[in-house]
Order: structure tokens, then C-alpha cells, then sequence
């Protein structure tokens, strides 16, 4: 369960007031499955580092699970873009799956299973005792995902997580993801640009505006459960929906405001 | 493979073998040829002569140089982290820093005798700094994605310092360690050359005095020598330490 009730943030630094978020208000009930897409330099990535307990909002509220977000809610995870700059460099991949879970003070073999478990979940279980950098990029978003799902969280946040891989791993990781919420069943906050993503994996899509952010458009995705990256995206409702949403965009983007960071 | 071993000991064959040609004639006293100091080295630097001179010596060196790291990750750590401890410590810092250690040295010996804790102390203070200097770059330089994970994952207190703090800023940690090394070296025969009755600078110093002049040259291939192997040691332990960060980097010049 999220919740965000007029979230206004501002960003004032270097005698320059930019204004990353205007007001914003919408919720995400209990295991959801919501998109957040918008135009470049909408204060995305901002939304989502108040969400995660990593900025502070200028005024109005977040809630995690109910509870007000002042610093990192437990039991909330995040997948960051960066992929490479998420996972320990010196760290093998097991033992990143696992810091998490050795900083909540879990026992050895519990850690052991849960880490053996998310891997397998995100099909790396032979890649456990390799370095992240021996990795592809693809497999290095897999790790972090696996990480998020072994600390077990209510609530998932992902920040435009597949922007840096290539179309064919990206396919593949979408479908990665949409299998993970079905089987964990987390409250799921996905923010990225790509309208195609947005509509494919979303139960539903927040259309944000562009900078001072609003939610433009709140739009419930009435695709099957069952996705596949044929049939789904030649489906004629997706196209449609994603016609939407690629036209509500273009009328936001269209008067174009003072930039903002991302 | 070859090629390698070749280039990297092609250059000081080359050097050895132009000293000992060079110096085959020697007539002159203070400059004895290459191979008179090598003879002269066996007899010289006998087992007895290692145990009473050269093992004291490394004792220190060993000794003030891991306090010196240690002393520096930590202090590096601290400052590196909090900004109050930084504005707190950092003119006081600079104003240490500013002396050369072997000034020290006469007032070490005032203070603690002319026994190892003299010497310790002033290796010790000659090689914190460029551990401590490049070790609070390394842990303000740590990447903030990294530091966004430990937080939004709980990981906080020694277990952010074992595995963020420390591990992010272990390559800069590693090349001040680096630099600090020679100069444990330089620091332990100076405070040896200025007060001691053993060690490997006494040693060097007293047959300089006695007109000892192969014994000397060999006591000063013997610092080179172990110049030598403390940077091979030096070396293997950086591999095991960095392997993760060599890695890395040959990773992302290949993608």
C-alpha cells in the first residue's frame, strides 16, 4: 500500500529554485502492479527517492503501508537504473543478495535459502559464486532484482530499471518482472519512459505532467493477467491504450516548462 | 608471457650487468667493484649478523608501518565520514603534516630513550599521511547509488563500514599504503643513523666510520634488496585485496 497525498518538492540550491515536483496525489492499493511514465525531466526519479525514504519531501506526505515515510521504511525495496553502481563490486553475487538480509540479522541458512530461492527465481542460480562485473548488464539487473526479492518487501520500487540494457534482455527482464509480482505478490511501483513498457507490464498507468508534475492521467491497463510480448502487444486494446497514452503525454510535454532534474 | 618477464627484468640485468662491468677495474677506495662487494656480502651479513642487526630493524619497520595504516584507515574513516570531525581535525592536521619526521627524531629520543618505541613512533609518523590523506578521499568519494542501496536495504552501523566505507575506499586505502611503504624504509634507517647501538642503519653508519667500505656497500645492496621483497609482498597482498577492482576495470574497458 502507497499512498502520496499533495507531494510538493522543490529543489533550492546554487540560488536557483526548481520546482522537480508541483502536487501530486495517488495511491497504490495492496499488491498492484502501477506504471508511473512521463516526459523527460518530470521529476520521476525524484517521486520515487521521496517514496523510497531517500529525500525529503517539501511539504505534503507519503505513506508506506500506512506509516508516514521519514527515512527508509522497512520492508519497501528498490531496483535501481544503475545497475552496475547497485551491486558490491567486491561482493560475490550470492553475497549481495544477502547483505540485506545479514543487516536484518538473519540466521545463516535462512539466508542461505532465500538467496538461493530469489536467484533461482530470476534464473541465475549457476551465477551465484560469480562477481557482478563478470556479468552482462542484463544478468546485473537480474542480481539486484533477486536482492530486492530475497529482503522479502511489501512494497517494490523500480527506477526505469531496464533504460541501460538492450531490447532483446529488456523483453526478457519485463516478462522476469511481471512473473516475480505474480508470485510474490508485492505492491509494485514501476517508473519509467517507455509508454510500450508502461502499458505492457502495468495493471495500471499514472501519466505524469511535465515539470511542475500533476498526475495527468490515471489510467486502469484492462489487459488479461496472462502477458506475452506477441500476442499482447499486437493485441488491438494495447494498442489503443498505448495510443492514449502516448497522445495524453504529447499534450503535456507541449507546453514546455523550466527543466528539472529527472 | 615471455615477452613480459623479459621487459620487466631486462632493464635492471641491463644496469647490474654495466655497474659490474664498469666497476671490474675499480682501483678507487670508496667506490670497491661490484663483485668485491658481492663477496664481501656472504661473510658480511652472516645468520648471527641478521639476528642481532637486520631482524630488529624489519621488527620496526613491520611494526610502525601496519600501525601507521591502521592508525590512518581509521582516522581516514572518521574524517572521511563526518564533516565536523573533518573541519574539527584538519588545521591541525595540516600543521603535522608540515614537519619532515625525521626532525622527531631528537626529541623522540628526549622523550622515550633511543629503544624501538622511539623509531616505531617516528615511522609511524612519517607514514600515516599519505594512508590517512588517501584514504578520507576514498571514503568521500564512495558512489551515492552504493550508499542508497545500504540505505534503503538497513544496512547501517560496522557492517556498512566493513562492506561500503571500507571496501569502496580500499583502492585509494591501497595506493596510499603504497606510498607509504618506501618511506617506512627511509624512516627506520634515519632513526637508526641518528640514535641506535643496532640495527641495519647503525650497522651501515658504523662500517662507513671504520673505513669498512665493501661492508657498507653491501649493507646498502641489502636495503635494496629488501626494498625489493617488501614491494613483492606488497604486491601479492594488493591482488588478493583488489582482485574485485582489477576486475572491474578490464571489464568495462571490454564492453
Amino acid at each position: 500500500m502507497l499512498e502520496v497525498k499533495n507531494l510538493h518538492k522543490v529543489y533550492d540550491g546554487h540560488g536557483r529554485r526548481v520546482t522537480a515536483v508541483g502536487d501530486l496525489t495517488f495511491s497504490v492499493p495492496e499488491g498492484q502492479f502501477a506504471c508511473v511514465v512521463g516526459p523527460s525531466g518530470c521529476g520521476k526519479t525524484t517521486l520515487l527517492r521521496v517514496l523510497a525514504g531517500l529525500l525529503p519531501a517539501t511539504s505534503g506526505e507519503v505513506r508506506v503501508q500506512g506509516t508516514p515515510v521519514t527515512a527508509p521504511p522497512p520492508g519497501l525495496a528498490v531496483v535501481f537504473q544503475e545497475y552496475g553502481r547497485s551491486l558490491f563490486p567486491w561482493l560475490r553475487v550470492r553475497e549481495n543478495v544477502e547483505l540485506p538480509l545479514k543487516a536484518q540479522g538473519m540466521a545463516r541458512t535462512e539466508r542461505r535459502d532465500l538467496a538461493a530461492e530469489a536467484l533461482a527465481a530470476v534464473g541465475l542460480s549457476d551465477a551465484d559464486r560469480a562477481y557482478p562485473w563478470q556479468l552482462s548488464g542484463g544478468m546485473q539487473q537480474r542480481v539486484a532484482i533477486a536482492r530486492a526479492i530475497a529482503y522479502q518487501p511489501r512494497v517494490l520500487l523500480m527506477d526505469e530499471p531496464f533504460a541501460a540494457v538492450d531490447a532483446q534482455t529488456r523483453a526478457d527482464l519485463e516478462d522476469l518482472v511481471r512473473s516475480v509480482w505474480q508470485r510474490f505478490g508485492v505492491t509494485l511501483l514501476f517508473v519509467t519512459h517507455d509508454i510500450d513498457e508502461a502499458v505492457y507490464l502495468g495493471q495500471r498507468v499514472i501519466v505524469l505532467s511535465a515539470s511542475p508534475t500533476t498526475v495527468a492521467q490515471d489510467l486502469t491497463i484492462d489487459l488479461p493477467a496472462e502477458r506475452d510480448q506477441l500476442t499482447t502487444r499486437s493485441d488491438a486494446r494495447f494498442t489503443e491504450l498505448r495510443a492514449q497514452v502516448y497522445a495524453r503525454i504529447q499534450k503535456v510535454k507541449a507546453p514546455a516548462a523550466e527543466g528539472a532534474p529527472a | 608471457m615471455l615477452w613480459r618477464v623479459l621487459l620487466a627484468v631486462g632493464l635492471p640485468v641491463v644496469l647490474i650487468a654495466a655497474w659490474w662491468f664498469g666497476s671490474s677495474g675499480s682501483e678507487s677506495f670508496y667506490w670497491p667493484s661490484l663483485s668485491t662487494i658481492v663477496d664481501t656480502f656472504g661473510p658480511t651479513w652472516t645468520w648471527d649478523m641478521f639476528q642481532e642487526q637486520v631482524f630488529p630493524s624489519l621488527w620496526r619497520l613491520v611494526v610502525g608501518y601496519l600501525l601507521a595504516v591502521l592508525l590512518g584507515v581509521a582516522l581516514g574513516a572518521l574524517i572521511g565520514t563526518f564533516r565536523s570531525v573533518r573541519s574539527l581535525l584538519e588545521p591541525v592536521l595540516e600543521f603535522l603534516r608540515a614537519f619532515p619526521p625525521p626532525v622527531l627524531v631528537p626529541a623522540a629520543i628526549l622523550i622515550s630513550g633511543i629503544g624501538d618505541r622511539t623509531k616505531i613512533l617516528v615511522i609511524v609518523f612519517g607514514c600515516v599521511w599519505p594512508v590517512l590523506l588517501n584514504t578520507i578521499e576514498g571514503v568521500r568519494g564512495r558512489d551515492e547509488v552504493l550508499s542508497d542501496t545500504c540505505r534503503t536495504y538497513g544496512i547501517t552501523g560496522t557492517l556498512r563500514l566493513r562492506h561500503l566505507v571500507l571496501r569502496a575506499a580500499s583502492p585509494q586505502i591501497i595506493t596510499g599504503a603504497r606510498q607509504a611503504l618506501p618511506l617506512a624504509i627511509i624512516l627506520m634507517v634515519i632513526s637508526e643513523m641518528m640514535a641506535a647501538n643496532e640495527g641495519l642503519g647503525f650497522t651501515v653508519l658504523q662500517f662507513q666510520r671504520g673505513f669498512q667500505i665493501p661492508e657498507m656497500w653491501s649493507g646498502v645492496l641489502l636495503l635494496g634488496l629488501i626494498g625489493i621483497v617488501l614491494s613483492l609482498l606488497f604486491r601479492l597482498a594488493e591482488r588478493s585485496l583488489l582482485g574485485w577492482y582489477h576486475g572491474q576495470r578490464a571489464g568495462q574497458r571490454e564492453w
